[in-house]
């Protein structure tokens, strides 16, 4: 069964007839040709297909494409903006944040998205207070980073780099 | 000797070039080549253990609108060579493991070759499979080598005598899971068939190496390598399961070639790979170490027990580190294996000296123990003047250096007492050793081109992540004596001159001496001041390879261990490692890939399981929900160190290869950790809740 929907990708207003099946990670990669979101496992389990769906953090292959008519979708490509890359993404470069790659836009994603909801308040896990402001810690960021698998195992790297791209000294 | 490179490239830390475009996600990788219009294919998997396929019925799948073909055993090409049974892809109906391919559907789109896969219907002849590794197991047999041409047993002096009459022995069994690779971009490929074309077959894969890639694929399908181009500018991680092609990439080269002109897409699911991309053999090791009242080891002796498949052979080399790490009299070293239906054993990150270093890391503490002496010391006493094994000197060898200053930089002369407890949990600290040997691949060839005011170096390299776009051009530099700016690298392709596979932790050592005899050749023959389109070939010199010397790079790792008094959870907050592994080329990337390995070691300590169910014959836990990996909330304080390590016999570089030393000793540094803080000495991995939760103090 097919259906008809409308997309906002990366800034560009999309009209679509997709598959009822397709995943907005398999229209992505599949259909647009943006293959910035990766499939890492089809089943949320490693997070490599994060992207930003109307600002949040989502994980794209879990996502039914004709469930988000309407819906603007940014990916780690869509971050960037006029040939300067994001604070994030800046991060993940000066840290050395990542090996393959493969995982990269995905934990980029992430920890945009993590930034938000620190700013908003959000408490984690890591978090000892439940309703005092969360500070970027490094517990902070290891523990909502924690859905974003890297076999390379950056991690290390990739803490200090969302705290430097979130202001905090590492 | 080898006259070493000038470093000034090399030492420095360049941010990776191709790292703008992995931040972006705008690297392309092999799934995701820009074809027009592809085909997708979906695999379909026997659903027994042994026996054979009596039927398929594909009849429903091909009535499915946009289903393009369904391809079996009964119409697939016959494949020229079918002597490696892994890669003899739907040539027979016999099944040999659970999870091997049995067809594969090509659709219009991913979501119908999906749906068609689910509608073919085969029905099998199920037989009886034996799929569980025991230690007694009654097929175990003697491998003639073990991998990739090492003897399969070593014996030296008199070991049972030994263990007689030493002041201190111990002898336990010890075992290391059965664990899978896992790279997160998964086995993917786009394959097109042009049987016009001068280049009829086009493979965009996710390899290890294009060459090698590429002449696995000319042997099975009887191709001339004029005929096939590889093509892989990135990989999204291999760790050795990559390193050589599956049955995966037979499976779309056969469906490129069932369609004509049009491009396949093929990627295993997370769950497929862990049937058809390779795994590490689970291992059982019998150690016995003898030492005298002052330490020095009397006896040492590991005996492998491992499995592997029916259908091809793969020998974990799990004994070989015993062979040369300390020296003892009486020595020993055998492996056995037991042929299952089960999947075929690959490699895996540091395969041999990963598990190889477990068992004997964990013995060397609990005779450390019996002697009253502390586990670093017991080391040092024992570091060997020459190779035990081959009499040779090292090329160089500084483990007393690391283990002296990791312990300096880990605290290690102020630990916490045994079994101390601070709070709910209880703290320890362990150590073990590491080691990796120094390779370099036979052949490799790079070429060298003066191209408008730039040099430009060709080599089929393979970058999996570990730098080779960024480290190369350094190599480059200083061989040519010029900016690193004015290098431009191309790899990843076989039109590029050929290239050695990225394993082995060679690459860099392999191709950056090929890189070096190119560039001095070209300064040889066109001077300083060379004319646009110059161009020299060079290669890897193999006359000039030091055959007098041991070579090895070695490490110390050092790790904290919180354990919870009341559930056992098992926290690491300090992993420390100090490496000895020659020249580092550049100490960015070279930092992530030390600290990746420690990590990916620290996996294998606490996490990594592939649960068998030997009554069906698969891994349970088949996915990444299940599969335990590290994740960032299970990693604390990871510090890399290196020595500066001047090495004048290994290559024109300097450097011993990096990326897989790290992985090695790691868990026993944990196991050892958890022991001083527990008392509990857990000697199967993954060390997990149940087998501290009952022993804790």
């Amino acid at each position: 069964m097919d259906a008809e929907i409308s997309l906002t990708v990366d800034g560009v207003p999309r009209r679509l007839t997709v598959d009822t099946r397709t995943t907005l990670l398999d229209l992505l990669r599949e259909r647009l040709g943006n293959t910035s979101p990766k499939k890492g496992c089809d089943h949320g389990q490693c997070g490599a297909c994060t992207v930003l769906l109307d600002g949040e953090r989502a994980l794209s292959c879990l996502a039914l494409a004709v469930a988000h008519d309407g819906a603007e979708v940014t990916t780690a490509d869509g971050l960037a903006t006029e040939g300067e890359l994001h604070p994030v993404q800046q991060a993940f470069l000066d840290r050395d944040a990542f090996q393959c790659g493969y995982c990269t836009p995905g934990q980029i994603c992430s920890a945009v998205g993590l930034l938000r909801e620190v700013d908003r308040g959000w408490p984690s896990h890591a978090s000892a207070d439940l309703t005092a402001d969360p500070q970027l810690t490094a517990a902070e960021v290891a523990e909502r980073m924690s859905g974003n698998l890297c076999r390379c195992a950056a991690y290390a790297h990739i803490v200090p780099a969302v705290q430097q791209a979130g202001g905090v000294q590492p | 000797m080898t006259d070493l490179l000038q470093p000034r490239a090399i030492g420095q830390g360049l941010v990776r070039r191709d790292g703008e475009a992995k931040v972006r996600g705008t690297a392309t990788y092999a799934y995701e080549t820009p074809v027009d219009h592809p085909a997708y294919a979906h695999p379909v998997q026997a659903a027994i253990a042994r026996g054979r396929v009596t039927r398929i019925d594909t009849s429903a799948a091909e009535a499915l609108d946009g289903v393009l073909a369904v391809l079996t055993h009964e119409n697939a090409e016959r494949l020229a060579s079918t002597e490696d049974r892994e890669l003899a892809v739907l040539q027979s109906p016999e099944v040999a493991f659970r999870g091997q391919l049995v067809g594969v559907v090509l659709a219009e789109t991913s979501e119908l070759a999906r749906q068609g896969a689910d509608l073919v219907r085969v029905s099998f002849a199920e037989e009886e499979h034996d799929s569980e590794l025991t230690v007694d197991h009654p097929a175990l047999y003697k491998p003639d080598k073990v991998n990739p041409s090492f003897e399969t047993d070593t014996a030296e002096g008199d070991v049972a005598a030994a263990m007689a009459t030493a002041h201190a022995t111990v002898e336990q069994t010890y075992s290391t899971a059965m664990v899978h690779n896992n790279p997160l971009e998964p086995h993917a490929s786009t394959a097109l068939w042009e049987p016009g074309a001068q280049v009829p077959l086009t493979l965009w894969d996710s390899t290890q190496g294009v060459h090698p890639d590429r002449a696995a694929v000319c042997e099975v399908f009887g191709l001339d390598e004029e005929q096939v181009r590889v093509i892989c500018p990135y990989v999204g991680g291999g760790f050795g399961s990559k390193g050589t092609p599956h049955a995966n990439v037979m499976l779309v080269v056969l469906a490129a070639r069932a369609l004509p002109g049009r491009p396949v897409k093929l990627a295993l699911t997370r769950q497929q790979m862990f049937f058809l991309a390779g795994y590490r053999t689970p291992t059982i090791q019998r150690m016995q170490v003898a030492a005298d009242r002052t330490g020095r080891l009397q006896a040492i002796a590991i005996d492998v027990v491992e499995q592997t498949s029916r259908i091809k052979e793969f020998a974990e080399q799990t004994g070989t580190p015993t062979r040369m790490m300390y020296a003892a009299p009486n020595r020993r070293t055998t492996h056995r294996l037991a042929p299952l239906d089960v999947p075929v054993p690959s490699w895996f990150r540091a395969p041999g000296e990963c598990p190889g270093m477990f068992g004997p890391e964990v013995a060397l503490d609990e005779l450390a123990e019996a002697l009253g002496l502390d586990p670093v010391e017991l080391r040092i006493r024992n570091d060997p003047e020459v190779d035990p094994e081959t009499g040779k000197p090292w090329s160089s060898r500084h483990l007393v250096e690391c283990l002296r200053e990791g312990a300096e930089r880990f605290g290690w002369a102020d630990r916490p007492p045994a079994r101390h407890r601070d709070g709910d949990w209880f703290v320890g600290t362990g150590v073990a050793s590491s080691v990796y040997p120094t390779m370099r691949q036979a052949t490799s060839d790079a070429l060298v081109r003066f191209e408008e005011g730039r040099y430009v170096v060709e080599i089929g390299a393979a970058d999996l992540g570990t730098g080779a776009w960024t480290v190369l051009p350094q190599i480059a530099a200083d061989a040519l004596d010029v900016p690193v700016d004015d290098v431009e690298v191309r790899i990843g392709d076989t039109r590029l001159p050929q290239a050695s596979v990225a394993g082995g932790s060679s690459g860099t050592n392999t191709w950056g001496s090929a890189i070096t005899v190119a560039a001095r050749e070209f300064r040889g023959k066109f001077g300083a001041e060379p004319r646009d389109g110059d161009e020299v070939t060079g290669s890897v010199d193999q006359a000039a390879k030091d055959t007098e010397h041991a070579a090895y790079a070695f490490g110390a790792q050092f790790a904290e261990v919180r354990v919870h008094a009341d559930t056992g959870e098992l926290r690491v907050p300090r992993l420390y490692g100090v490496f000895a592994a020659g020249r580092i080329i550049n100490p960015r990337t070279a930092r992530s890939q030390f600290i990746g390995g420690m990590t990916m070691g620290l996996s294998m300590a606490l996490h990594e399981n592939s649960v068998w169910d030997p009554r069906i014959g698969q891994v349970a836990n088949h996915d990444l929900a299940e599969y335990h990996i590290t994740v960032n909330a299970d990693v604390g304080d990871v510090q890399a160190y290196w020595l500066d390590e001047h090495d004048p016999y290994v290559n024109a570089m300097g450097s011993k290869g990096i990326g897989e030393i790290g992985i090695t000793g790691t868990a026993a540094a944990v196991v050892n950790a958890v022991h001083r803080a527990t008392g509990i000495r857990v000697r199967d991995l993954p060390v997990t809740l149940d087998k501290v939760l009952g022993g804790l103090p």
